[in-house]
């Protein structure tokens, strides 16, 4: 379980590093959520995955039993989710504003800033 | 006193809130911020005045017990950086009460910069990586509103780059800190020193790597700081300053506390890695500040440029370069922000910030030249102002282990900030305005009120130059503490509230 999901890590990784290389905004923003799913599952992996192993020391035992679910890291991915939900709810009313203000989807054209003679592009 | 490590976190956070419910009236919300900029730089001076002789504050929030639970930590370090951050917070604060437009208020600009100042806070306060994490996404999605709060066009594509890639940085670090959860099974940061220790290096070294990387954006370190003087001119010179000041200063301030208190205790070397982008920071933040011809974007590279500086006092690693990067943030922040302020002023009156297009300030403004040149000679390091105190330490610590290179490199930036500085002062007062200025107009633009934070940075500066030996004094203590990372660990992990 723990290969297959490592494969699919790497897989949201590598798409969600593709989108941010397109130059629309929209697939940006795609790769953007994309690459926070994977830092998530990641971290969600990193918990074990075991089945009916709840963290509880058993009666009369003094240490718990491995393999357990640690349940900090569903506690962090939890904290994650809800921050890249908000990241993205943000990012996606920048691509809104971007369109109606400047009227593409092409980060090309977003080159005004990064001149240093703003004027010389017209 | 334990409660003087959440009352800098709280104060911000109850302004915030309460200027929300309170959408509809912008004056309360306006002195509402005010006062609570007051609050905090009062229980940031309580609190670096309980911290300044050495001792370690911890507070563990819910009373959970230190590995477990998150970890509040103020060092001598931590609380230096707090009150800096309260500091900033406080004079942005005024300066914004007469600068912001009321469209801008409107839609909430002094409780998301009080959020902003807040997350700022938190990521210098705790003491565990994951909440380290959560305070910079606090700080990121105010950052983010502040920055396109308003919507110009070059705003908006400002805001684009600097969201892309700091969440691209998030990523990162998040990525970071499972890996090491999984490999430690902790993320308190004292006692992740503890426990890393028994890791091969082909394990950390990775790690190392990433959490470099990660912070690295954050802090405009060498290959990848393009996204900094893309969008930190597209905002109101308040917002600028802000972050000018405080937000790459928090991954200077993450990078150093990684470094000195986790991977100083495996294997992996990056001193050498970090000199090296030192050195390449410092000569392409100042090589760029020559080439613009907007003074934003001046101040954007050479903001840049003195990352490399403080980032250099790291990679030598000495309890003497480490008070040296320490006295040097302090200044970098205050004279950061102060330029930014006034380049904001300066902008206001010109009514560009094209410096072709400004001059004749000197005519107009002369008490407005004299207050430029006391931050740009500090930055620039030329005695007796702070900036020369903090570079000679960096110097002499550099010269003890024999770094000649980047000892070299770090006197060049000096020279090319000077050159920048100057062509600035030039361009902007001394030459003749290329247009027929109304000075009576230029009177009612720039208001009385935008001049008292900045004669209250540029006093600051002088004082910390004058005071150098009492502010490097504190910055040993802190260096100390950093340096020798057993009584951080003790004080989180051995005192039990």
């Amino acid at each position: 379980m723990i290969v297959m999901l490592a494969f699919v890590i790497g897989g949201l990784y590598a798409a969600g590093l593709y989108m941010m290389l397109r130059r629309s905004i929209t697939k940006l923003i795609i790769g953007l959520s994309l690459l926070s799913h994977a830092s998530n599952l990641l971290i969600f992996t990193t918990g074990g995955l075991v089945r009916a192993r709840p963290p509880i020391i058993a009666d009369g035992a003094t240490e718990i039993i491995k393999p357990f679910a640690d349940p900090v890291p569903q506690a962090l991915v939890l904290t994650a989710i809800v921050i890249s939900f908000g990241v993205t709810a943000f990012a996606l009313v920048l691509l809104h504003r971007t369109y109606l203000t400047i009227g593409t989807d092409d980060l090309d054209d977003l080159s005004k800033t990064d001149l240093a003679q703003p004027e010389r592009n017209g | 006193m334990n409660t003087l490590l959440i009352l800098p976190l709280i104060t911000p956070l109850m302004v915030a809130a309460v200027s929300f419910l309170v959408w509809r009236r912008k004056a309360w919300q306006k002195w509402l911020s005010v006062g609570g900029a007051c609050m905090s730089f009062v229980w940031a001076c309580a609190l670096f005045e309980s911290v300044r002789d050495g001792e370690i504050l911890t507070m563990q929030a819910g009373g959970w017990a230190a590995p477990f639970g998150i970890s509040l930590v103020a060092d001598t370090f931590a609380a230096v950086m707090v009150l800096l951050t309260a500091t900033m917070g406080l004079a942005v604060t005024i300066y914004a009460v007469r600068s912001i437009d009321e469209r801008r208020a409107a839609f909430g600009f002094y409780p998301i910069l009080q959020i902003l100042l807040m997350g700022v806070t938190g990521a210098f306060l705790t003491g565990d990586l994951f909440n380290l994490y959560v305070w910079f996404e606090v700080m990121l999605m105010s950052s983010f509103v502040l920055l396109a709060l308003g919507g110009e066009r070059a705003q908006i594509e400002g805001g684009i780059k600097y969201v892309t890639i700091n969440l691209l940085s998030s990523a990162i670090f998040l990525a970071a800190i499972g890996f090491l959860y999984s490999v430690t099974g902790t993320l308190n940061m004292a006692d992740l020193a503890l426990k890393i220790g028994a890791l091969p290096a082909s394990l950390t070294a990775p790690l190392s790597v990433l959490f470099l990387v990660a912070f690295g954006v954050k802090a405009g370190l060498f290959p990848l700081f393009f996204w900094l003087p893309a969008s930190y001119h597209t905002p109101p010179a308040v917002v600028s300053a802000v972050f000018a000041g405080l937000l790459t200063k928090v991954g200077v301030y993450a990078l150093i506390r990684t470094f000195t208190l986790i991977f100083a205790f495996t294997d992996v070397d990056v001193d050498n890695l970090l000199l090296t982008l030192a050195g390449l920071t410092m000569v392409t933040g100042g090589l760029g500040a020559l080439a613009q011809t907007d003074a934003r974007r001046v101040l954007s590279f050479l903001i840049i440029a003195h990352i490399g500086v403080a980032v250099m006092g790291l990679g030598l690693n000495s309890t003497r370069a480490l008070a040296g990067t320490i006295f040097y943030l302090i200044e970098d922040v205050i004279v950061l922000t102060n330029l930014f302020l006034i380049v904001g002023i300066m902008g206001r009156v010109c009514g560009t910030f094209e410096l072709a297009r400004m001059g004749g300030m000197y005519r107009t403004h002369p008490m407005l030249g004299a207050l430029f040149l006391v931050p740009a000679w500090s930055l620039s390091g030329v005695p007796p102002f702070s900036g020369f105190f903090a570079k000679l330490a960096l110097v002499q610590a550099g010269l003890e282990v024999e770094a000649y290179t980047v000892v070299a490199l770090s006197l060049v930036v000096g020279i090319l900030t000077l050159v920048a500085m100057m062509r600035l002062w030039a361009e902007a007062f001394w030459k003749p305005s290329p247009y027929v200025v109304d000075a009576a107009q230029d009177k009612m633009q720039t208001g009385k009120m935008l001049l008292v934070p900045v004669c209250a940075l540029s006093l600051m500066s002088i004082g910390l130059g004058i005071g150098a030996e009492a502010v490097f004094g504190v910055a040993l203590t802190a260096a100390g503490q950093i340096d020798n990372a057993n009584g951080y660990i003790e004080a989180v992990l051995g005192v039990r509230r």
